[in-house]
């Protein structure tokens, strides 16, 4: 049984202009320990399916799913308290910038140690020890000085560390890592990536990692999903992804990447992703694929078989390797 | 070729209050920098956040004049030249910032953007100015309608256009691009990436190149300028910083750096700990608490530039064979 399952959920927002929806029919299976990648542009709607998932969307969001399912905890009939309770311990999640996630009121103990005290109930004595075990665990010189250190003492990778003991403070089993490293160095950015990778390892916990970083999806996920404008248009395994994309919009992602640009010129995909004004029928990519024909604008495509990564388009590339 | 831009031993201090009584101490954001830039030729200046690049760009723009060193810009040595052949200078120097979305006014329309440098340094008509500032859309691959929009209906790619076209509209000879595409996603960078190398061949320009991301500098640079901690530690043209890179911190630079190729996974140096603080930077080499090479000599003495191969780069481990 896999350890989170999303079929078909939804989220529209209440704008001004008329609903707008920014997930569309997201599915979604993560087993224990396997991370799982989340790639896409920005507004492909990736952070909104997590936010959704986590509960924490504004009360503008309607969401929607088939199933929403945590182990045997149905996600859609919970109470709020059940939720919360379950949120912060079982799963729990990071956010990209570590440096507005802590509140600045508080230092970084008491932030460690009430995540500690309302989940697992120790005492005051307990906390103390079990916060100086997460911060060194996470690689934090000095814990003990730290925890009575406040957010804005800290650097962009220290306060994204102390993020991470805080998240895996319960042990959780899922862990949602939203933009993990977009704001910070590159070589802090290996070591934040190295400490996740550990982490996962050593105690069996499953990650999803969003990122709009192909470099990033590539050294880490074992499992990827490619999003665009709402939608999914292709599930693979990381090793097959890089070398045959089935969908012509990974491809052309790939392609724009300038590490594997070969000419002097980087090739470019037209046009904008659609916003909410401007959505084709058809396949939402048509108007900047360069392969679109009549059946491109006018039907929308189905999710092709798992062997060609399930892609959503009516003519996926790579066929011959996958047959 | 000729060197169009020289500096020597250029350093930028900062006065910084550290309290109501405390003494003003002095952060020493560049020290020493010495370099040629090559007319035509783009050099990129990479190094993690506080290495003191964008008060590199500060410099070179002339929106700050360097407290030690002399700049020469063009022939005309900007500390010392005449007052009117350093004004000239500034058309000859233009900036692009990092944020295309804070680079623009919000109440001014694209045409006013474009045209304000032109009010200032050139006696041009009302109807000149409007034809040059609309040849300048067309330049950067915008339509003339654009002309009487405001900024905010712009997408990023499309904002950081109206930028370019804004720095060159003084017909410049020497552009600075302060990481002109890393606030843009994957598909847009590429499209910027393309329009900043046809300007370059169509109209000559020198790219200083500032960036963090080193998969981008590869694939635009003609040489490379790696920076830490203010100082710059390996100069060297983009093929021999690649293939064979010298010293420890680019090496470790370029390892921390994400391969797209999931069979890449590779060893990566991991650098331990993280930017030292610039108020009290370490004694003797300034990367040693970090580096595995590090030995006596390292934490006392400081090392300078000097030339292996095609390659300057400041490093003892590297000038006694270490490594």
């Amino acid at each position: 049984m896999p350890l989170l399952t999303i079929r078909n959920l939804t989220v529209t927002f209440d704008t001004a202009s008329g609903p707008f929806k920014a997930v569309d029919s997201f599915d979604l299976n993560v087993d224990k320990g396997e991370i799982l990648g989340i790639v896409g542009e920005s507004g492909s709607g990736k952070s909104v399916a997590m936010l959704a998932l986590m509960g924490l969307l504004p009360p503008t969001a309607t969401v929607t799913a088939d199933e929403l399912a945590f182990e045997d905890h149905d996600l859609r009939t919970m109470s709020g308290r059940e939720r919360r309770r379950l949120i912060g311990a079982e799963m729990s999640m990071i956010f990209q910038e570590p440096m507005s996630s802590l509140n600045p009121c508080f230092t970084v103990g008491f932030q460690i140690k009430e995540t500690l005290r309302i989940h697992l109930g120790l005492d005051r004595k307990a906390r103390q020890k079990r916060a100086i075990e997460l911060l060194e665990s996470v690689g934090l010189p000095e814990p003990e000085r730290r925890l009575s250190a406040f957010p804005h003492q800290l650097s962009g990778g220290m306060s994204q560390r102390v993020m991470i003991a805080m998240a895996t403070a319960c042990h959780p089993k899922l862990l949602i890592a939203d933009e993990p490293t977009t704001a910070l160095d590159v070589t802090i950015q290996a070591q934040i990536l190295d400490l996740l990778v550990d982490l996962q390892r050593d105690r069996g916990m499953a990650m999803v990692l969003i990122t709009h970083d192909m470099g990033v999806v590539a050294e880490t996920a074992h499992r990827v999903v490619v999003q665009y404008a709402g939608q999914q248009v292709e599930r693979q395994p990381v090793e097959t992804l890089f070398d045959e994309p089935h969908h012509p919009y990974t491809a052309a992602l790939l392609s724009a990447i300038p590490e594997r640009a070969t000419g002097d010129r980087l090739p470019t995909i037209p046009g904008v992703v659609p916003g909410q004004g401007d959505r084709p029928d058809g396949c939402l990519f048509n108007p900047r694929c360069s392969r679109a024909d009549d059946r491109c604008r006018t039907i929308e495509p189905p999710h092709q078989s798992d062997a060609l990564g399930q892609a959503l388009c009516h003519y996926p590339l790579n066929t011959e390797e996958a047959a | 070729m000729s060197a169009i831009v020289s500096a020597e031993g250029v350093s930028q201090v900062y006065e910084v209050k550290r309290g109501l009584f405390a003494k003003a101490a002095g952060l020493k954001a560049v020290k020493e920098a010495s370099f040629t830039v090559e007319e035509g030729e783009t050099l990129a200046i990479v190094g993690e956040s506080g290495c003191g690049k964008s008060t590199l760009a500060r410099i070179l723009t002339m929106i700050e004049e360097p407290t030690e060193g002399h700049l020469t810009i063009d022939g005309i040595d900007i500390s010392a030249g005449r007052s009117s052949d350093v004004k000239r200078l500034r058309s000859t120097v233009q900036i692009v910032f990092q944020n295309p979305y804070g680079a623009l006014n919000p109440r001014q329309k694209v045409g006013a953007i474009i045209e304000e440098p032109l009010k200032i340094n050139s006696k041009l008509s009302r109807a000149e100015r409007r034809e040059k500032a609309k040849d300048m859309l067309a330049q950067v691959g915008l339509r003339p309608e654009h002309y009487d929009r405001y900024p905010h209906m712009f997408s990023g790619g499309q904002r950081q256009r109206i930028a370019i076209a804004r720095a060159l509209i003084l017909d410049p000879k020497i552009l600075v691009l302060d990481e002109p595409v890393s606030a843009l996603d994957v598909s847009i960078q590429a499209s910027v990436l393309n329009l900043l190398a046809d300007l370059q061949d169509r109209l000559k320009l020198t790219y200083i190149f500032i960036s963090h991301d080193l998969s981008v500098v590869k694939h635009v640079a003609d040489r490379v300028l790696v920076m830490y901690l203010g100082r710059p530690v390996e100069i060297a043209p983009k093929a021999a910083l690649y293939s064979e890179p010298k010293h420890p911190y680019t090496k470790a630079l370029l390892s921390a750096t994400p391969a797209t190729n999931p069979d890449d996974r590779g060893e990566r140096i991991r650098l331990t700990g993280e930017l030292p603080s610039p108020f009290d930077p370490p004694p003797g080499c300034s990367f040693n608490p970090r580096c595995p090479h590090a030995n006596e000599r390292c934490r006392t003495e400081r090392p300078v530039l000097t030339e292996h191969g095609p390659t300057r780069v400041a490093c003892f481990a590297v000038d006694e064979g270490r490594i």
